[in-house]
């Protein structure tokens, strides 16, 4: 059972605070991706359960034990870094067995050990190379394959694949999805990437400027954001903002223009919103689509086509700009005027204190049910 | 390109074709072709014997200390501590003094056994001064010139101790690696080549060590303290005798080609990694 527990996790630097408390509970053997944007305190939040940072203060628990105090080598963790951090002058089995070699353990049982995790990465080949001699993805690899060696009883990564180009990146993530799988092992994971996030995380926790903006699964993000920063940053294209007034609410949802004569009734709760107050409107690109009696006129702007997929940049007749994401086969030109259908269940609608109202039905793919 | 060449070329070669003349300064008559009896005249001689050996311990000695103490210095001022700017610009200043000016400080100022300031400190201490240069003249030697070279050494090491990429030194750090096992598996090794360049260099200056010992013992007592750069000036300059000098001087370039082959040698390769 490792577990992982936060608890009103602070750090600060001097008066800066970089971590505002945060409370976390990471279960046995699930995957949680930290996202968020750079600068907002993922990799300071990691390597605080690393142990390479003090903790200010709050509490942290591995198992259920405060660990605050524990050295970064007996929490029974293994921290992959961003830029490898391999040890140059080592060979790759060097380099793996590096944390056998400190504690002692006799030379064959390290060998078979560090085999046993070259083989899971198809390192074998290269077991006697140095760091150099070997390409980035292999570097990863082995770097991977030092945390491995030491059957750690969770994993931390920070970043470790930005600097693989595109292809690499895309191998990497299924292997790790992979890896999570065959080890059974809790793995915590730093990324900016969203993608990354949404397809390898069990439970996405956002934050931003030193705080969790929100918890939850991929999906449970992506439809149910609970506010505007977490709405904007989980989804490529990014949903379309737009400012808006209410035009009415009840217990059917929050009533919106969205046009002159077009008129949108969102299923949300309608809290403290009433009638004339400034809420803004999310559309996900692919909650609007081209249709003949849509109740939004616009003109094509651009084009995008990017074989799968068509994105069009429309421009409102009350000139806001939108993303509309169609089919690859999709066959409108540019300047072309359009008119856009939008599928009001699927919006959001956010207060003017940016948190969303709540959807009055969950989406089907998200289990939780919202509070 | 040729003059280059020409400026190489003809000292060593005048150097080379005094060593095998008879040619002394008090009897310029007497030159003639002397074949290898300078040669012969030097190695049976006992002050070459004593001045090479005294070259290589200076040169080993200093060596061991600047390398050494620069390195433990380097990674103690690569921590963060308050007046590290300042500790760091002390430390580094004695390379800025020539070895004149250096060696008559610590010749007047530290180590005289009545004005100097060990002295002092003994007399406080209710001890009896030492003359430093009567007592331990070589120890006295390489003090001063470890003290001139240090800051040197401390310069590049500190440089590439700055370079370890700090994720390294963590990564050690979370596969269980303490303070000791983190300086010898990760620092060290990455220190070797900058350790390989001061060494390189300080062997080349401190083969021909000579200002430091003309200023304080002269040589001695005795020969305590003559290396092959003063041994060479003593024949010269003292004796007039060019043909021996050059002798000496012939040998001296041959053994910092050795040695320099040697490092060079070893050094390529690491540079290569
Ligand atoms: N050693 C440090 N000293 C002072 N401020 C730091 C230090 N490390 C990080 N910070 C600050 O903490 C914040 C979070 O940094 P970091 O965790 O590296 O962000 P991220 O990994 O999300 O990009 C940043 O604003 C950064 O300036
Ligand atoms: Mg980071």
């Amino acid at each position: 059972m490792a577990t992982v527990t936060l608890r009103g996790l602070r750090k600060s630097y001097g008066p800066v605070e970089a971590i505002k408390g945060i409370d976390l509970d990471v279960a046995d053997r699930e995957f949680v991706v930290f996202v968020g944007p750079s600068g907002c305190g993922k990799s300071t939040l990691l390597r605080m359960i690393a142990g390479l940072e003090q903790i200010t203060s709050g509490d942290l628990l591995i198992e259920g034990a405060r660990v605050n105090d524990v050295g970064p080598a007996d929490r029974g963790l293994a921290m992959v870094f961003q830029s490898y951090a391999l040890y140059p002058h080592m060979t790759v089995r060097q380099n793996m067995g590096f944390a056998l070699r400190l504690a002692r353990v006799p030379k064959a049982e390290r060998d078979r050990k560090v085999e046993a995790a070259a083989a899971v990465l198809q390192l074998q080949p290269y077991l006697e190379r140095t760091p150099k001699e070997l390409s980035g993805g292999q570097r990863q690899r082995v770097a991977i394959g030092r945390a491995i060696v030491r059957q750690p009883k969770v994993f931390l990564f920070d970043e470790p694949l930005s600097n693989l180009d595109a292809a690499l990146r895309g191998q990497m993530r299924i292997e790790l999805a992979r890896l999570h799988e065959e080890l059974q092992a809790t793995m915590i994971y730093v990324t900016h990437d969203q993608v990354e996030a949404m397809t390898m995380a069990d439970k996405i926790v956002v934050l931003q400027a030193g705080r969790v903006e929100q918890v939850g699964s991929p999906l449970e993000l992506y439809h149910s954001p609970a506010n505007l920063f977490v709405a904007g940053f989980i989804g490529s294209p990014r949903m379309n903002m737009l400012q808006s007034e209410v035009a009415g609410a009840d217990a059917t949802g929050v009533a919106i223009d969205v046009g002159p004569g077009a008129r949108i009734v969102v299923p949300v709760q309608q809290g403290q919103v009433r009638q004339g107050d400034r809420v803004t409107l999310g559309i996900r690109p692919e909650s609007l689509a081209a249709y003949d009696e849509g109740q939004l006129a616009g003109t094509v702007r651009l084009v995008e086509r990017l074989g799968g997929m068509t994105l069009l940049h429309v421009g409102t007749e009350a000139d806001l700009p939108l993303i509309v994401q169609t089919d690859g086969a999709d066959v409108t030109s540019a300047h072309a005027p359009i008119r856009l259908a939008v599928d009001a269940a699927a919006c959001h609608v956010f207060s003017a204190d940016g948190l969303a109202l709540p959807h009055l039905a969950t989406h089907r793919l998200v289990a939780r049910p919202e509070a | 390109m040729a003059v280059l060449l020409l400026w190489m070329i003809v000292p060593l070669v005048m150097t080379v074709w005094f060593s095998f003349q008879r040619y002394n300064l008090l009897d310029p008559s007497a030159d003639a072709f002397a074949g290898i009896d300078n040669y012969v005249f030097l190695v049976t001689d006992p002050d070459f014997w004593v001045s090479l050996t005294n070259t290589l311990i200076l040169l080993a000695s200093v060596l061991a200390i600047t390398v050494g103490l620069g390195t433990l210095l380097a990674v103690l001022f690569d921590q963060d501590f308050p007046g590290r700017g300042i500790a760091r610009v002390l430390a580094i200043s004695p390379f800025f003094v020539m070895p004149t000016v250096a060696a008559l400080i610590w010749k007047n100022l530290m180590m005289h056994p009545i004005y100097g300031v060990f002295g002092a400190i003994a007399r406080a201490f209710g001890l009896e001064p030492v003359d430093w240069f009567a007592e331990y003249p070589m120890a006295s030697v390489i003090a001063i010139v470890s003290w001139e070279w240090l800051p040197f050494a401390l310069l590049i090491l500190l440089t590439a101790v700055q370079s370890l990429d700090h994720e390294q030194r963590e990564a050690a750090r979370m596969d269980g690696a303490g303070v000791f096992a983190q300086f010898f598996f990760i620092t060290l090794p990455h220190l070797s080549r900058a350790i390989s360049v001061v060494i390189m260099i300080e062997t080349i200056f401190l083969l021909t060590v000579f200002a430091e010992i003309f200023v304080t013992t002269s040589g001695g007592p005795g020969n305590a303290t003559t290396n092959l750069a003063f041994l060479i000036y003593a024949r010269a300059l003292l004796q007039f005798d060019v043909g021996g000098a050059s002798a000496g001087g012939v040998v001296a370039i041959l053994l910092a080609n050795i040695v320099a082959f040697f490092l060079v040698r070893s050094i390529a390769r690491r540079l290569e990694v």
